[in-house]
């Protein structure tokens, strides 16, 4: 690429006596400009801007087709005054989050130890647990789940088999429709699990040996000797699914077939708001969403930096 | 790996052979658990999987995963199915666009990833410390301001705003992959090569990237897969059913009720699944490598 470029000549002295610093280091200042040419465009035009152009936005009335108008607060107080939706949607993500992380997360925790202590065949069990992470996001299987979790689906049919009668159609019904999610997402937790792997494994063998010796069983090794010092791997796993979770979109999208019914039970969110800025147009209202989606995470991560000091446990 | 035996507790005061047989049944439980558990994890596949090879009528009314007869006809059905070209053309489109995605992350990332750990410039904490929060950043803030920019340069129905993002280093993820991955490649080996009068670029092509081969490959494993799986962007950006790549495509196999019906949809679904699973089957080392030291999904 910039192959021809780089002809430029290095000090010939170079191997004999260091160049002055100088203007070896404005080079470098040059080269570094160069290599950050991609990252400094994307992070103006794509990242940046795009942020503060939101906040403006949220700000204004805006369809595309006509200029932005300046409306102030009004936005804000639509959505925190009038309109039920939004409160629904708030709910329904915070359903979500408040169940599948922690069931996702102890899943994990749970097969990772399970996992740990050189269990063969452990590649072939770690794949598979893993393999749901790959592809739970994917529409490929939001549709499965659609046609499994439809009136006659499989999941009715096994359990017709195993005797129950008057079975709901779980995605039909909002009081089931939520939980259908929330199972596609605990399935993935295939890739927190893998990190706890990594995690266990650099617990020092030496410490479960010290705990044998003392006269801990499996249990009290696993509360007093893994669990706190893999306390940093579980806040890291915790702050990363948090932040995923609340971004949670396609499942919701495919399975609701785009909005978020029945009666409004898997109103995600993100569906909300891509239907308030792309099906409606309503950029204004839907740049406030997203700015409130993004304190909404930005206080949670910043909570759980915050309480980590009281439960995270660093051995160093 | 710890060895099993060190979980023994000092009370076991049994005979070795007793021990060791009574650590056999334990760890057949284990396995018999552990099975148990893996099919339970992968019967909605492997259902999927036989219901995209059993004719349409018996689709629903069998929860077995295992095929009674075969037919291709959901495969054919499916394949012929969908608007805009339908299947393969989606197929196609999806290709085009994760190929330009992870031509993109390569080229770009380690471009930026090579600044951030190797070169000296001024703001780098800063450049770095921002670089970092764009991992947090969720892409719902930033959608609509990007859709109203591409909009106004006419790129919206183009593959465009799916590709530029990745020329444009905007997967911070990748980035600080790389960056961390170079932490570990000694710094003696730029020395070397400026000693013998390579410049930075030259050290960068010839040195430093061939060197970065797993951050490389990890990179493209999970653009991948991070790519053909997404659907939200293409959602908004694509419009015309020629255009659809195949999460789209597979999409609107249900809402316009095109006639296919639920065998063909699964048998379409499956196809969709096939390149996640043979990347996650060949190149498993590096993925579980990549989530372990960066934590990527």
């Amino acid at each position: 690429m910039a192959d021809a470029r780089l002809a430029v000549p290095a000090a010939p002295t170079a191997a004999t006596k260091a160049p002055p610093r100088t203007p070896r280091r404005r080079r470098s200042g040059r080269s570094a400009f160069l290599f950050l040419l991609p990252w400094i465009l994307g992070f103006v035009f794509i990242t940046a801007g795009p942020l503060i152009a939101s906040l403006y936005l949220s700000f204004t009335n805006y369809n595309l087709l006509e200029p932005a108008v300046w409306t102030g607060l009004s936005n804000y107080r639509q959505l925190f005054t009038a309109d039920p939706r939004f409160y629904t949607s708030l709910a329904v993500t915070g359903v979500y989050v408040a169940v599948s992380v922690p069931l996702q997360l102890a899943f994990a925790l749970a097969l990772a130890v399970f996992l740990d202590k050189g269990i063969r065949g452990l590649n072939f069990y770690r794949s598979v647990f893993y393999l749901p992470s790959l592809i739970g996001g994917s529409v490929g299987v939001g549709l499965l789940w659609y046609t499994v979790f439809g009136y006659d689906g499989g999941v009715n049919q096994v359990l017709r088999g195993l005797g129950f009668s008057d079975l709901p159609n779980w995605i039909g019904n909002p009081d089931t429709s939520l939980g259908t999610i929330v199972l596609l997402h605990v399935w993935t937790f295939g890739s927190p699990m893998v990190i706890f792997m990594a995690g266990l494994r650099q617990i020092p063998a030496e410490l479960y040996e010290q705990a044998g010796l003392d006269g801990a069983g499996r249990f009290k090794q696993f509360r007093h000797v893994t669990v706190p010092l893999l306390t940093p791997i579980i806040f890291f796993n915790l702050v990363l699914q948090l932040i995923q979770a609340f971004q949670a979109f396609t499942p919701a999208y495919v399975i609701s077939r785009g909005t978020g019914g029945p009666a409004d039970s898997t109103m995600f969110y993100t569906l909300y708001l891509y239907i308030q800025g792309f099906t409606r147009f309503d950029m204004g209202y839907a740049s406030a969403m997203g700015w409130i989606l993004l304190l909404i995470i930005a206080i949670f991560t910043g909570l759980n930096f915050l309480f980590s000091k009281y439960w995270v446990f660093y051995n160093d | 790996m710890t060895s099993p035996t060190l979980t023994k507790s000092r009370t076991d005061t049994r005979g070795p052979e007793l021990r060791r047989r009574s650590g056999r049944r334990h760890s057949t439980l284990k396995h018999v658990a552990l099975l148990i558990g893996s099919i339970a994890m992968l019967y909605p596949v492997l259902w999927m999987l036989k219901s995209s090879i059993t004719p349409e009528s018996d689709i629903m009314t069998s929860f077995s995963i295992i095929p009674t007869s075969i037919t291709w006809e959901n495969y054919r059905i499916g394949w012929a199915s969908g608007v805009g070209g339908g299947i393969p053309v989606y197929i196609v489109n999806s290709l085009i666009v994760v190929i330009g995605c992870v031509i993109g992350n390569l080229v770009s990332c380690s471009l930026a990833a090579y600044a951030f750990a190797r070169l000296d410039f001024k703001f780098k904490n800063v450049a770095f410390a921002l670089m970092l929060a764009g991992i947090m950043l969720p892409y719902h803030v930033v959608a609509i301001p990007q859709y109203v920019e591409f909009a106004s340069v006419g790129l919206v129905g183009t593959y465009w705003p799916l590709i530029l993002p990745k020329i444009l280093a905007t997967d911070s993820f990748f980035v600080f992959l790389m960056v961390q991955f170079l932490r570990g490649v000694p710094r003696e080996l730029d020395e070397a090569a400026a000693i013998d009068g390579a410049g930075v670029f030259r050290t960068f092509f010839s040195i430093i990237l061939p060197l970065m081969r797993p951050a490389l490959i990890t990179t493209t494993i999970f653009t991948f897969i991070w790519n053909w799986n997404d659907f939200f962007s293409p959602l908004i950006y694509l419009t015309d059913p020629a255009q659809y790549t195949l999460p789209l495509g597979l999409n609107s196999l249900v809402s316009t009720e095109s006639g296919s019906g639920l065998g063909p949809l699964l048998a379409m679904s499956v196809l969709s699944l096939i390149p996640i699973a043979l990347f996650f089957f060949f190149t498993q080392k590096y993925i579980v490598q990549g989530i372990a030291t960066t934590g990527i999904k």
